[in-house]
């Protein structure tokens, strides 16, 4: 990181450190020599060790993390924890206060906060939606259709206007939004992983969506290159190529289930209430009309060239994952694969210290 | 296969492939060099290949690969077909476009109709630029939007370089079952700004029926009589792009399914742009789904240069008013001389 380096190094805070884009990019700047320190906030301890990295229990939703800042002397901020899913937060109506209302908070404590010269926020696609007559190939401009949205997108809808809101008042930060494609990849959880790994995939009859996927190292790297270069904005983040689900589904070796569209938000409510897949009602649409962005901009000024195309993450993801087919028990399993190296490491360790 | 009339513009075949291939305001040809492979000059709207473009090219040539080195055996070559697509072994653009599919499948499920049915005839079809982006506009009509597949299949069955027409469609495709998905695979694309620019960029042809369903929806009385082109947002395209427009004029769809009355009401209830009566249809029942052999003649004209205007022309309202109308007219008066070289209408 040699960019924007102050001579004692940055000083960068991540929030939603223990959830899965904000443990990695933690681990990606762990032995960054640019790096002077990283703190981490969240509402639970990350689940593996970083070095040098200052925790710091607190809610963003909370007027005191304007103390944080202060306390911290920050000078950039990654906000990753727009959650996509309720998750361990509870309900619809939590998880919608955590992104909207805690954005809000985040954003004007650094608004006061002189010290803060650069803010990185993790937004996602979801905030074009998907409709019949949207683009084939989304640019960042497009945005008209906010007001239908619902769920997830229309709280990085929301959460966006608070960040843009930011941009105006405190025009000598340098401001940039990573609205992330559906992140794919072998250590990963979200709702579109979890229902690729259903052995029977059910799909709207009639449609078939064109999906274009990011995988979760690329993602890691993008957030990474946002802080890196010297570039404000908004940029969308995806891999190259598009693939049907249909196609998908038989990379996968997956049987699809056609269903009709008005069947199918009943099937999602009902895989939901036995806790198979937590498929957010408000995501089905992406399923019966997809969504493809343009991401010429993050390549020419962030120069972002994801490493996995579409269709390789997708492989990568088959190859790591897809023999499970239950899905993992576990409420919120992002770090679980992390966690469990961590504690194989660890038990090592211990037992090599022991036979010393 | 019908004669295909063959009217050479300028000697434009030899001419110097390092040359600009646009034809400028005056029709004379533009004289300055090419840009790498784009076949246009700077003004023109050449440019050297980006990263994507390059990804794009080597896609399509593994694809064409694919195709010659099929076997020749008809019934090896549909099973190894469903093999590789029974494993998602196929690739599509971003539009979702699939070129297997289109070529080995649809198409040639289309010659039939063309060939035997309709006995389609072309007319100008070397007018079609051998490469890079211009925008075909064409009259629609006939119910059931037949001329557009019509449109793709005698460029890629007659042109010589066989190419690919990406026709616009509107919301209501989209949000329909089956129609979508067929559409999409066959190369169509949303009739939206972002989409024709995207194309045109990319250097492909990019047709637009500018009247929309007011064409395919218009009764029988109104036939062969343009209706309004839209808002004329296709030449703000073809101007800001620079790609020249060609106008396409489609004889024949007309009488497929000549449209003696329009249910509204019903059309209403069902979300439909209209409810067609014809002859046939509904008293025949499914019978009245097959279209009326009319005899077809397809004209492509000449290619009209959107390059010689300023920069700005593209929100010059009134140029646009006016261009739409001149084009349009173009087309009216295209329509009608060929109405006059056909026997009659189903001859």
């Amino acid at each position: 990181m040699t960019e924007n380096a102050t001579p004692e190094g940055r000083r960068i805070l991540i929030t939603g450190v223990s959830r899965f884009l904000g443990l990695r990019l933690a681990k990606r700047l762990e032995h960054d020599p640019g790096v002077a320190q990283i703190v981490g906030v969240d509402l639970e301890e990350p689940p593996v060790d970083i070095q040098g990295l200052e925790f710091v229990r607190a809610d963003i939703r909370n007027p005191l993390v304007a103390r944080v800042l202060e306390a911290t002397k920050v000078d950039t901020i990654v906000h990753t924890n727009i959650a996509s899913s309720p998750g361990r937060l509870g309900g619809r109506s939590q998880m919608k206060e955590s992104n909207v209302i805690g954005t809000m908070q985040l954003l004007a404590a650094a608004q006061r906060a002189t010290r803060v010269k650069k803010v990185v926020v993790k937004s996602s696609t979801a905030v074009y939606g998907s409709h019949p007559g949207e683009p084939s190939i989304i640019p960042e401009s497009y945005s008209d259709r906010q007001a239908d949205l619902s769920g997830y997108g229309k709280d990085c809808a929301e959460a966006e206007t608070y960040v843009r809101d930011f941009g105006r008042r405190r025009p000598d930060v340098e401001l940039s939004i990573l609205r992330t494609q559906n992140v794919i990849g072998p250590t990963v959880h979200t709702s579109i992983t979890e229902y690729l790994s259903l052995p029977v995939i059910p799909t709207a009859l009639g449609f078939d969506p064109r999906m274009q996927f990011l995988h979760e190292e690329d993602a890691v790297e993008a957030l990474y290159r946002a802080l890196l270069m010297n570039s404000r904005g908004i940029f969308n983040i995806a891999g190259e190529g598009v693939v049907y689900l249909s196609k998908a589904i038989r990379m996968l070796e997956r049987t699809q289930l056609p269903l009709l569209v008005p069947m199918a938000s009943s099937a999602a409510t009902l895989l939901r209430r036995f806790n198979l897949v937590d498929f957010p009602v408000d995501q089905l649409k992406l399923l019966v009309y997809g969504r493809v962005v343009d991401t010429r901009r993050a390549q020419a000024e962030l120069g972002f060239e994801p490493r996995y195309t579409t269709e390789q993450a997708l492989s990568d993801f088959r190859d790591h994952r897809a023999k499970d087919h239950a899905p993992e028990p576990s409420a919120h399993p992002t770090w679980e694969r992390e966690l469990f190296e961590y504690l194989r490491t660890k038990a090592e360790s211990d037992r090599r210290t022991t036979d010393a | 296969m019908p004669e295909a009339e063959v009217i050479p513009i300028d000697g434009r075949s030899q001419s110097d492939p390092r040359r600009c291939r646009a034809t400028t305001k005056d029709g004379k040809r533009c004289k300055r060099n090419s840009i790498g492979a784009s076949g246009f000059c700077r003004t023109h709207g050449g440019r050297e290949e980006t990263r994507a473009e390059a990804t794009e090219k080597a896609r399509r040539q593994t694809a064409r690969a694919r195709v010659e080195d099929s076997p020749s055996d008809p019934r090896e070559r549909i099973r190894s077909f469903m093999e590789r697509r029974l494993a998602g072994n196929y690739e599509i653009d971003d539009f979702g476009f699939d070129e297997e599919l289109y070529r080995d499948v649809l198409m040639p499920l289309a010659r039939a109709l063309y060939q035997d049915y309709f006995r389609v005839k072309t007319i100008g079809i070397d007018r079609i630029p051998a490469e890079g982006p211009a925008l075909l506009v064409g009259n629609h009509s006939g119910t059931i939007p037949l001329d557009a597949v019509m449109m793709q299949h005698a460029v890629a069955s007659e042109h010589p370089g066989h190419r690919v027409i990406r026709n616009m469609a509107a919301d209501l495709v989209w949000k329909s079952p089956f129609i979508s998905s067929l559409a999409r695979k066959s190369g169509n694309a949303v009739a939206c700004d972002e989409d024709a620019h995207e194309l045109l960029r990319r250097g492909e042809l990019v047709g637009v029926f500018p009247e929309g369903f007011k064409g395919v929806g218009k009764g029988w009385k109104n036939r062969y009589r343009l209706q309004r082109f839209g808002r004329g947002g296709f030449i703000e395209v073809a101007l800001r792009s620079r790609v020249p427009i060609i106008p396409v004029a489609i004889v024949g769809a007309e009488e497929t399914y000549p449209m003696i009355a329009d249910l509204k009401p019903l059309a209403k209830a069902l979300g439909f742009p209209y409810f067609p009566i014809t002859p046939t249809f509904p008293l025949l029942g499914p019978l009245g789904l097959i279209p009326l052999p009319s005899k077809w003649i397809i004209e492509f004209g000449e290619p009209i240069a959107m390059d010689d205007y300023p920069e700005d022309a593209a929100d010059d309202a009134m140029l646009i008013f006016d261009l739409t109308d001149s084009i349009r007219d173009t087309i009216q008066q295209m329509l009608l001389r060929n109405l006059g070289l056909r026997k009659g209408t189903f001859g």
